[in-house]
């Protein structure tokens, strides 16, 4: 089934705005935020119009309202990856705060001076930071697959690696700048094989494709509400439920605990054992509208409407003279198209293009590390998602054509 | 807006007069703007008597970012450290002559922040060098 594009857009109220007189957006910066459909913007107007209390041990009617609808989006979440329980879905604040969750409690309880950590080198800034600071606190080792010229992983230097017995392989499902969708069930299996535990960053992949954790069998995933349509301020952190179950808690507070004593405490079952205080209750129940907005069009169909929009992107932008698109090609990627254009930095470029209203990032979009690899300072991404049409992507174009002009 | 992009500053961009680096020099400094990774150095050349004799800057960046350098380094020859001191955020909008949003101050400031830090010697470009 293909998407209604007419239908989808009249979901989302911000695609109607004009910026100026006579300019309307053209949103290509869905890799850094999605926009949000009413119906997950109604979701928590309706919460705090009329359900509004803070969840767990309380008896009023609210306060089970309010429990049953952040527990509810938590199973339908777990459903929407097909997690075997909604027990191992944790609530955190992002993709960022999931990993430093297995980096402060996984991996504090379990890496010592000298355990090897194997990462890529297209990983965005937050799954390389926390292992930088547990390679300073710890000793750790940390050693990464390489980026070929076309934007994929060497897969036979991966295997090389795991010749080292690494205790933990982390990698992103799909690069934020590159677009590569990474062989994630390959690599989880070959970590596995070598006896490390698989992490998965997967902000831009659960937002993109059918994601489902049995068949993948990562240890842990990590991705956030706001890149899928959803609300910011909320993401998920999955994990085996063993693993979940022998980690030592992260934060401490309200909420995580059994039985609190003056002088000890004992932990909360899962996932309540990871979520300490008042969580963002409205945000959960807006990322439940958000994964039920998505399961209602289909994940295939969403994929599918951005593979043909991103081949088109790919074909009109690599014709502009002067413009050099990084990463694999449209078979081998997710919706996101990260160029420079000869002579011109990406700032400049961005600034142009807002002018017409056509919102693209310009930098290093948190990958410095992979932009160094290929000897550039920075790009101009320009990222597709369910609600971007074709038309935009000849906005996109013909912007560039401007900007040329005017750099003349 | 509309003048974001002005001829002078086009210009200044593609044609710097005063790119390049000074060997020897009395002081360089170098630094980055995070934000976006743009990256300037500038040398100078300063007489016994505090005068700037010769200036240049270096690096790579957007058109505000080394436009901003090349006017900043033109405008600051033949004048003495002390004035070069006084220079604030004003002093550099004067020069490109428009008006700019908090994120593409940003990049027009750098090339200040480096020469003042520079100037002062001290160890890192602090944003509280051009207020």
């Amino acid at each position: 089934m293909t998407l209604n594009l007419t239908e989808i857009r009249k979901d989302f109220p911000i695609l109607e705005r004009e910026l100026r007189a006579g300019v309307r957006l053209t949103y290509l910066d869905s890799t850094a935020t999605s926009q949000k459909p009413l119906s997950v913007i109604q979701a928590m107007d309706d919460f705090y119009r009329k359900s509004n209390a803070n969840i767990h041990r309380g008896v009023h009617t609210l306060a089970e309202e309010s429990t049953a609808m952040y527990e509810g989006a938590r199973e339908r979440i777990a459903t929407f990856i097909n997690a075997a329980s909604a027990r191992q879905v944790i609530y955190t604040r992002n993709t960022t705060e999931s990993i430093n969750l297995v980096a402060y409690s996984w991996a504090r309880a379990n890496l010592k001076q000298g355990d090897l950590v194997i990462l890529t080198e297209m990983e965005h800034h937050s799954n390389l930071v926390p292992w930088h600071m547990l390679q300073a606190e710890r000793g750790i080792e940390l050693d990464f697959i390489p980026v070929t010229e076309d934007g994929l992983l060497d897969l036979d230097v991966y295997k090389t690696l795991l010749s080292r017995s690494p205790k933990l392989v982390s990698f992103s499902h799909m690069s934020n700048v590159l677009g590569t969708i990474n062989p994630a069930a390959e690599m989880v299996r070959l970590a596995h094989e070598a006896g490390a535990i698989a992490l998965v960053d997967g902000a831009q992949s659960v937002p993109h494709l059918k994601v489902d954790m049995q068949a993948l069998d990562a240890d842990f995933y990590a991705f956030s509400a706001h890149k899928m349509c959803g609300p910011t301020g909320i993401g998920v952190l999955y994990g085996k439920a063993a693993l979940l179950e022998s980690m030592p808690p992260f934060l401490g507070g309200g909420d995580m605990i059994k039985e609190v004593k003056l002088r000890s405490f004992r932990a909360n079952s899962l996932p309540h054992k990871f979520e300490a205080g008042t969580p963002a209750i409205a945000e959960a129940i807006g990322f439940g509208a958000a994964v039920d907005y998505l399961t209602h069009l289909g994940m295939d169909n969403v994929a599918a409407h951005e593979h043909e929009i991103t081949e088109y992107a790919l074909d009109r932008l690599e014709e502009i003279p002067g413009v050099k698109v990084f990463g694999p090609s449209a078979d081998k990627k997710g919706g996101v198209a990260s160029f420079t254009l000869e002579g011109i930095h990406p700032h400049d470029v961005a600034q142009i293009l807002d002018r017409d209203g056509i919102a693209v990032r310009a930098g290093h979009h948190c990958a410095q590390p992979l932009h160094e690899k290929f000897g550039i300072p920075a790009t101009s991404r320009a990222s597709f998602y369910l609600y971007n049409t074709k038309e935009e992507v000849d906005l996109l174009v013909n912007g560039i054509y401007k900007v040329k002009k005017m750099f003349g | 807006m509309d003048d974001l992009y002005r001829e002078v500053i086009i210009e200044h961009y593609k044609n710097p007069s005063y790119r390049g680096k000074l060997d020897p020099h009395d002081i360089s400094f170098a630094d980055n703007n995070p934000l976006c990774g743009d990256h300037i150095q500038i040398d100078l050349r300063v007489s016994t008597d505090g005068i700037v004799t010769d200036a240049r800057f270096d690096g790579h960046g957007c058109a505000i970012s080394q436009a901003s350098a090349d006017l900043l380094v033109e405008s600051i020859i033949g004048k003495p450290l002390e004035e070069v001191k006084k220079l604030n955020k004003q002093s550099i909008l004067d020069l490109l002559g428009i008006e700019l949003g908090p994120v593409r101050l940003k990049c027009a400031l750098l090339s200040l922040k480096v020469l003042k830090a520079g100037v002062y010697g001290l160890g890192e470009a602090g944003d509280d060098l051009v207020e």
